[in-house]
């Protein structure tokens, strides 16, 4: 049965009909157009269709619209401020730390999460955070360098 | 990236990819203020659009933001075939070098008859066209119009001598990727985000088990499902197309639990792979043979071992798309990630028995792809499932386990190797023979369309045995089988089955990945049977001077000698890929508890005259990590009627927490032609783990992945 559905979407207010079992993602990107967030598997197993959901890290496949609702979510798209790109997204390419870039969005979603909560972390919480993230063209190297490239950027700012 | 390869030598001695497409027009447009770049080639995520941009851009004397390379598309591309392997990137590259380089000297020449000058003494700036004194003549963009460049190559043009990073040229070597930006603004980019006006979803429902027939599907399982637009069965294919994508999937799951299935294939007993390899119907070839006297029949002290790896998935992050039109008048139009849009056109026109023409393959990005995935499966499912709405789009989205369930996979694989060590501890005489299936069934091959869906059609086209590349493209099977050491007595036999109850095609390096890690696991047991150190041991046996300075820049770096911490094994791998591309030498350190880590790996390369060193890295680097993953945790699990490792916790990959620390030191070697990097370090990784996990607990394990369990194994026997 179709209902109503409101949350936020990258600080915006957005209403959907959907039938309450849809997932998530299945929402942002084909009914709100926002292609960040990518289909991976479908079961929470990947990481390519993390958003955040109330600042965590959530795979939207695995979502259903009805459990979305209220919440604020954020995907990749909402990361970079007005014609400011999150300092994720500069050190990524100033790493040039992707392959196919498919694995990324997700990516981003977890790191972004990781350093809200901890501005300076060593490498080994960047692993950690990134666990749940699959990449199978082996730029998790490079990833994690992108991570703690942004990381010492933010720390100089302060 | 390596896109630069050998020039011309001469006029009229065009590259391969040119003299079959040698129209320049088909290669490139003059625009006003920019050039449109096409070539058959297509990104895989290796970045091949950046390094063509590269390419024109130095050769036009352009800033790069003024090309714009074209997606491939069989309307508008030239035909380079399939993109695969990392020699893609050097074909199309100087073959679009060339087509640049007669395009300048088209646009020097017409400036230079107005001006009545040399155009020798032209040069040009950003496109605009200057005498020698430095005094603006004309433009590409005001002559664009008056030169027309459907004319043939004609070879005459000789290519600038490409200038070295450093010297203000645009060289890849400089040029971030392009389409990384998008990607990580999370902006549409592959062809899962592609939106077409009108475009409907669909899904396939595959058969319950391998090789089951549809019997039919009682009941009205899709009542109550608004925004249904039909479904499709045509013998044993069995699809849905519906508006939206969440209805489409809805109606899948209730057809899928709805439709009766009878019948199954007889899948092989997957704990005794290596037995089923060898016992099946094969096509034997005598791959290398040399020596007086054969093998087998010196003096010394002989030592035999076998290898094996199971089936391995390409696994790709995205599960495969594509997407189909059919106007009403019957032309279809495809969109896809495939590594071949012409050979996937031809395949689909032999499938439904359409003209070539009627037919337009587009090519779309999709996640990276490390050979023949199913993506050119999808999107024939999204043509059989777009004749039932006719002008409306529909996108096809496989699912996780089918993508895991259903592509082509890479061969298992058994290589059984033999040797006579002299009494100075050499190597006397080698033999190796191996068992796998083809390694490739690509669309097209041996005469099939090779798309998945067809064998189910009312009328099957069945999909036959895998084939293997010929010997002079570096073989399948045998790839790699040849050992580069100087023994002086080899035979060396390929056994491609002729059965397939598991498809199999193209998986990155194909044979070369069990074949070195059998050959170096070899030269290990062998070095210690004649108590010599593993580095020393192979170098003994190598004459070839590349080889060796791999060998020992991976050992050096790695401080081979010096002392391991406690529970930790060190291991060394080598091969020249193909026996004739990128040398590789790897050292992994593992750590063995209760699963086996590699902590770190070391690699030395050589890939002759590097353009762009960052390009060289990512390569090696991803390879590295991905042959780590095969190495260590990937097997394709099945029962006797199908495969049953269809998501991540059942297929495991290497996640963040496992992957090694990678070094890589690339030898520049300037004065030789380039080498393709991308699939260099896969066999000789596999083996650096297996030595090092050697070394670390005295236990020779020699059926990959090293789980737990091979260990287990391994010990008892
Ligand atoms: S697609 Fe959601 S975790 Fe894989
Ligand atoms: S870059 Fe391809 S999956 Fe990560």
């Amino acid at each position: 049965m179709l209902d109503r559905y409101t949350f936020t979407v990258n600080g915006e207010q957005r209403d959907v009909v959907a039938e309450a079992d849809t997932p998530l993602l299945t929402v942002l990107r084909n009914t709100l157009r926002l292609k960040a967030a990518k289909f991976g598997c479908g079961t929470g197993l990947c990481g390519a269709c993390f958003v955040l959901v109330d600042g965590y890290p959530t795979p939207s496949c695995d979502t259903p619209v009805w459990a979305a609702a209220g919440k604020r979510i954020v995907t990749a798209e909402g990361l970079s401020a007005r014609d400011a790109p999150h300092p994720l997204q500069q050190a990524f390419l100033q790493e040039q730390a992707a392959q196919c870039g498919y694995c990324i969005s997700g990516i981003l979603i977890s790191a972004a999460a990781l350093l809200q909560a901890d501005p300076a972390p060593d490498e080994q919480a960047v692993v950690t955070a990134l666990d749940r993230n699959l990449c199978r063209c082996g730029a998790q190297g490079r990833i994690v360098r992108a991570v703690l490239r942004a990381a010492d950027r933010q720390g100089e700012r302060r | 990236m390596n896109h630069d390869v050998a020039r011309p030598a001469a006029a009229g001695d065009l590259p391969p990819d040119l003299a079959a497409n040698p129209r320049l027009a088909s290669w490139l447009t003059i625009e006003s203020g920019r050039v449109l770049v096409r070539v058959g080639k297509v990104e895989l995520g290796q970045g091949i659009l950046t390094a063509m941009a590269a390419i024109a851009a130095e050769e036009l004397d352009l800033p790069p933001e003024r090309i714009v390379v074209v997606s491939a598309d069989t309307a508008v591309s030239p035909d380079e075939g399939v993109t695969a392997g990392s020699m893609s990137v050097a074909a199309a590259g100087s073959a679009l070098r060339q087509a640049c380089a007669e395009a300048r000297a088209l646009m020097l020449a017409a400036a230079a008859r107005t001006a009545g000058l040399d155009p020798a003494g032209l040069s040009v700036a950003d496109g605009v066209i200057c005498d020698a004194a430095g005094q603006q003549l004309t433009s590409y963009w005001e002559l664009a119009d008056q030169v027309s460049l459907d004319v043939d190559a004609t070879g005459e043009a000789v290519p600038r001598p490409s200038r070295r990073p450093g010297e203000g040229s645009t060289s890849a070597g400089t040029l971030p990727r392009l389409d990384l930006p998008d990607k990580i603004f999370g902006r549409p980019r592959f062809i899962h985000d592609l939106e077409l006006p009108g475009m409907v979803h669909g899904r396939v429902i595959r058969p319950a088990q391998r090789g089951a027939r549809l019997v039919g599907v009682p009941g009205e399982p899709l009542r109550g499902l608004s925004g249904v637009l039909g479904t499709v069965c045509d013998g044993s294919f069995l699809g849905v197309v519906a508006e939206q994508e969440d209805t489409a999937e809805r109606a899948a799951r209730a057809l899928a639990s709805a439709a009766v299935w009878q019948g199954a294939a007889d899948l092989p007993d997957e704990q005794d792979l290596p037995a089923y390899l060898r016992g099946q119907p094969a096509e034997t070839t005598l791959v290398h043979c040399v020596g007086q006297g054969g093998v087998g029949g010196t003096e010394g002290v002989r030592h035999s071992a076998t290898y094996s790896r199971p089936y391995l998935a390409h696994a790709s992050l995205a599960p495969s798309c594509g997407i189909a039109r059919w106007s009403a008048s019957g032309e279809l139009t495809v969109w896809t990630h495939s590594q071949g849009i012409f050979g996937l056109r031809r395949a689909i026109a032999q499938a439904t028995s359409l003209d070539v023409d009627q037919i337009r393959v587009r090519h779309v990005e999709g996640a990276g792809c490390y050979g023949h995935n199913a993506a050119d499966d999808a999107a024939f499912d999204a043509v059989l499932l777009a004749r039932s709405v006719p002008d409306r789009p529909v996108r096809v989205q496989w699912s996780r386990r089918d993508e895991l369930g259903w592509a082509p996979f890479g061969s298992a694989m058994v290589a059984e190797v033999s040797a006579t060590l002299g009494g100075d501890g050499r190597v006397a005489d080698w033999s190796c023979q191996v068992w796998s299936h083809g390694h490739t069934a690509r669309p097209g091959y041996a005469g099939n369309p090779g798309l998945l869906a067809a064998a189910d059609l009312e009328k099957p086209l069945d999909l036959p045995a895998s084939i293997d590349p010929p010997a002079g493209n570096g073989g399948g099977t045998s790839r790699n089988a040849v050992p580069g050491y100087d023994f002086p007595r080899q035979r060396i036999t390929a056994h491609r089955l002729l059965t397939m109850p598991i498809r199999t095609s193209a998986l990155r390096s194909l044979g070369a990945h069990v074949n070195v890690f059998a050959i170096e696991s070899f030269m290990d047991e062998l070095a210690a049977m004649a108590g010599r150190d593993p580095v020393e041991y192979r170098l003994a046996h190598l004459a070839d001077e590349r080889a060796r300075a791999v060998l020992e820049q991976a050992a050096d770096a790695a401080s081979w000698g010096g002392t391991r911490s406690p529970g930790r094994g060190r291991g060394i791998g080598y091969a020249r890929y193909k026996n004739r591309s990128a040398y590789c030498a790897a050292v992994a350190e593992v750590e063995a508890v209760h699963e086996v880590r590699v902590r770190r790996l070391v690699l030395a390369v050589d890939v002759g005259r590097v353009i762009d060193d960052d390009g060289v890295r990512n390569q090696i680097e991803g390879g590295a990590i991905q042959a780590t993953s095969w190495t260590l945790k990937e097997r394709v699990r099945f029962d006797r009627a199908g495969i049953t490792s269809t998501d991540w916790e059942s297929y495991p990959i290497l996640r963040f927490s496992e992957v090694p620390r990678v070094d890589v030191h690339v030898l520049a070697r300037q004065h030789e032609p380039s080498l393709g990097a991308g699939e260099a370090a896969q066999g000789p990784v596999a083996a650096a783990i297996a030595n090092a996990l050697f070394d670390a607990i005295g236990v020779r394990v020699r059926d990959l992945p090293l789980t737990a369990e091979h260990v287990v194994a391994a010990m008892a026997s």
